[in-house]
């Protein structure tokens, strides 16, 4: 085969491979006709238009020469984007280096590895760049709709986001690998990947509560103060936005810059590609030495619980899937502090922002604890009945739920003792039920799986999320509208049954 | 330990998938017996022992450890026994150590003679310069070194094994095999079974063969020889003739 022809056929078997990738995420590995999962993403890409109108639909008809104010608030949602998009392919290109999958076949054929590792590289860009595209879809189609085919260009402008930031992505990780070495990567990859996610929102809500005592971004992006800050109406900043607005002259050098960016990370990174990967492998990696520590067993709940603890710790994907929703925190957290003393008013906003946290986080805890058991058959086997093993898990999720947000709930009752108590049983509820939830639609999977949890049951990841919001609009609702409180709560209870009826546990 | 009861009996045990896995399968295994359960793939094996072992729920049938009914009182039934499969159940983020002092806590062992036994254990399996090193970059020989020390740990009465030496090396194969017989000579029943024929044969004090979910033979490897009719044939010939010649299962 000659080279040309085996980067072609490679190039082909990386989208076949990625084609059933994400069939298999979108029907959970089911038996689904592509027809029926391309007429359900069709549904649900249309749905999601509902929420894009409210979010740019006033947008739509902005024209060129764009007003100051304008231009700064679609620069920083491009930034925004382009952020939450270099996040995500962060993260993919980590999971390459680390998953072995076909990784030692490819690395022991004849084929010519730099022009394989430069399929691969093009192959995480595209799916990078498509993913965008999806999300990037009802938006667009919004303004398309709202303020003309100009804005189409929108599409080229989320391409060329896709492109750059893999290329960056690409970078960073190979940096970090000669940093910090192939131990340490993954983690501060997933520790860069979620603040990279999360950081520029969270940097924009700090700067509204320090500046102006409000949770909203657009005020500082609408301030005179940014105004003041911004560069003249000609800067090369401005171009994302005047490509997204239908200006060939900024779209093309930005396209441009999209591939060669490309271009050189598949130069400089492919040839070494295959050094990484090696590097990366377990055996390659020093072994960890441990300091020798007494020996303990206790009781055998304590050491199901305690075994639980050390694997959590240790989970190496856990600090990507739980660290953006800690980093959300953050602002409700500086606003508590910063308006400490101004009455319990201004802090029902963080109630919910708890309360939905929590949720979030037990659901992904008690997933990894209760489903994502590796020695299955071990406790299986152990001599000890099945309910004692599944208190356990749960008393592990719910003591760290206990760590992570009674700092949060006693800091509220420093305020206010009514909104505590408030934010602190519905953040047990939403706990309580996300740890339901997944006791009720409980699987046997991998640690390893974490990432994909949600395709084993969309009901189940459905029923998480609503029971989560439903619990942070109970608890909002009950510090303001304590009726309205009891008809979210018993939706919300409802909810809860109607997903017990039919979990597999009950059926 | 003398003991009236046998060490595994199942009567009429019976499971049933898209078609039955194990079809009314009456089984004995005396206490301090080293016995090798064979048969080809799919015929039966591990879905029987993964019922003994509390994994899998019995269609009908009964399964009597040491005198306990496994299906009434299973927590006093794993408490005497040890499940160890062909696919090591170990924890890529913990030690070996750390492993073995997991299950010793699951079996509610003494701490101070658990971690006598286990730094034992592991330093008998040639595991013991990586006592603090997390299993994750283990090769699979080890993390069935691992898995194995962890079922013996707790000093069990009957060990059941599903394919132990999969993957084991011929040095690593030797120690297991050199472990689980002294366990024998101590009283301990071993029941396993495998593919490799030779290591039935020179192990074990009895031997069945399982086909399409039913026992179609079993003794010693004499008595198998005489009923087969066949002085001086190997095991490996008399397992061929006698699955060639069982029932296709329905």
């Amino acid at each position: 085969m000659t080279s040309s022809a085996s980067v072609t056929w490679f190039a082909g078997h990386e989208v076949r491979l990625a084609w059933r990738e994400m069939l298999g995420m979108l029907t959970a590995g089911r038996r689904w006709r592509p027809r029926s999962v391309s007429l359900l993403l069709i549904v649900f890409v249309i749905f999601l238009h509902l929420p894009a109108y409210a979010v740019v639909g006033r947008f739509a008809d902005v024209q060129t020469p764009l007003d100051q104010s304008t231009a700064i608030v679609i620069t920083a949602s491009i930034f925004l984007a382009w952020a939450l998009v270099l996040s995500q392919a962060i993260e993919s290109v980590t999971r390459v280096f680390y998953a072995r999958a076909d990784l030692d076949l490819i690395m022991s054929s004849p084929a010519p590895l730099t022009n394989l590792f430069s399929v691969r590289i093009a192959a995480i860009a595209l799916t990078v760049t498509l993913m965008a595209m999806l999300l990037a879809t009802p938006f667009v189609n919004v303004l398309v709709i709202g303020g003309g085919a100009r804005w189409f260009s929108a599409y080229a402008v989320v391409i060329a986001m896709g492109l750059s930031a893999s290329a960056c992505a690409i970078a960073i990780t190979v940096g970090l690998f000669q940093l910090c070495g192939p131990a340490k990567t993954r983690l501060v990859a997933q520790i860069i990947s979620a603040v990279t996610g999360a950081g520029f929102v969270i940097a924009l809500q700090v700067a509204a509560i320090l500046s102006y005592g409000t949770l909203s971004r657009f005020a500082v992006l609408t301030s005179d103060a940014a105004a003041a800050f911004a560069p003249d109406a000609d800067s090369v900043v401005w171009w994302p936005a005047r490509a997204m607005l239908g200006d060939i002259a900024a779209l093309v050098p930005l396209l441009a810059a999209g591939l060669i960016l490309l271009g050189i990370a598949m130069a400089i990174f492919s040839p070494r590609f295959s050094n990484y990967v090696a590097s990366a492998a377990p055996s390659a990696q020093a072994r960890r030495k441990k300091v020798a520590r007494p020996f303990r067993t206790g009781s055998r709940r304590k050491a199901l619980r305690r075994k639980e603890f050390v694997l959590l710790w240790r989970d190496p994907w856990l600090v990507s899937q739980t660290l953006m929703q800690l980093l959300y925190l953050l602002p409700p957290a500086l606003m508590l502090w910063r308006s400490f003393g101004e009455g319990a008013g201004a802090f029902i906003v963080l109630a919910p922002v708890i309360v939905m946290a929590a949720g979030q986080l037990a659901g992904g805890l008690a997933w990894l604890t209760i489903s994502g058991e590796d020695a299955a058959d071990l406790v299986t086997t152990a001599p000890l009945p099945g309910n004692t093993i599944i208190t356990a898990k749960v008393e592990v999720v719910l003591v760290i739920i206990a760590v992570v947000f009674t700092p949060m709930v006693a800091g509220l009752a420093l305020v206010s003792l009514r909104l505590a108590a408030v934010t602190a049983l519905a953040t047990v509820v939403a706990a309580a039920s996300a740890t339901a939830i997944q006791l009720w639609f409980r699987v046997q999977a991998r640690r390893s799986q974490f990432r994909r949890r949600q395709t084993s049951s969309r009901i189940a990841t459905f029923a998480e999320a609503f029971s989560s919001i439903g619990w942070a609009a109970t608890a909002a609702l009950a510090l303001v509208l304590p009726i309205a409180s009891v008809i979210a709560g018993a939706i919300t209870a409802g909810l809860m049954a109607l997903t017990w009826k039919i979990s597999p546990v009950r059926t | 330990m003398i003991t009236t009861h046998a060490a595994l009996e199942l009567r009429g045990l019976t499971k049933r998938f898209d078609r039955p896995a194990v079809d009314g399968l009456d089984l004995t295994v005396r206490a301090g017996e080293f016995y090798a359960l064979l048969g080809a793939n799919g015929a039966g094996k591990t879905t029987t022992l993964r019922m003994v072992a509390g994994l899998l729920r019995p269609d009908a049938g009964s399964v009597s450890i040491l005198g306990i009914d496994a299906l009434g009182d299973p927590v006093a039934a794993k408490q005497i026994m040890a499940w160890v499969s062909d696919e090591p159940m170990i924890y890529d983020k913990l030690t070996p150590l750390e492993y073995l002092e997991f299950v010793a806590g699951l079996w509610g062992c003494d701490t101070d003679v658990a971690e006598r036994r286990s730094h034992e254990l592991l330093a008998s399996l040639g595991l013991g310069p990586h006592l603090h090193e997390r299993c994750e970059g283990f090769s699979k020989g080890m993390r069935q070194k691992v898995a194995l020390a962890g079922a013996l740990v707790h000093e069990p009465q009957l060990i059941i094994l599903d394919e132990p030496l999969t993957g084991l090396d011929a040095v690593s194969a030797r120690h297991v095999k050199g472990l689980l017989q002294n366990r024998v000579r101590s009283g301990c029943t071993v029941i396993m079974t495998t593919h490799i024929l030779e290591v039935a044969e020179r192990m074990a004090d009895r031997i069945g063969v399982i086909a399409a979910g039913r026992l179609i033979a079993e003794g010693t490897l004499a008595e198998l020889r005489q009923q087969n009719g066949q002085a001086d044939t190997s095991l490996e010939d008399m397992f061929v003739a006698l699955v060639d010649s069982a029932p296709v299962a329905a």
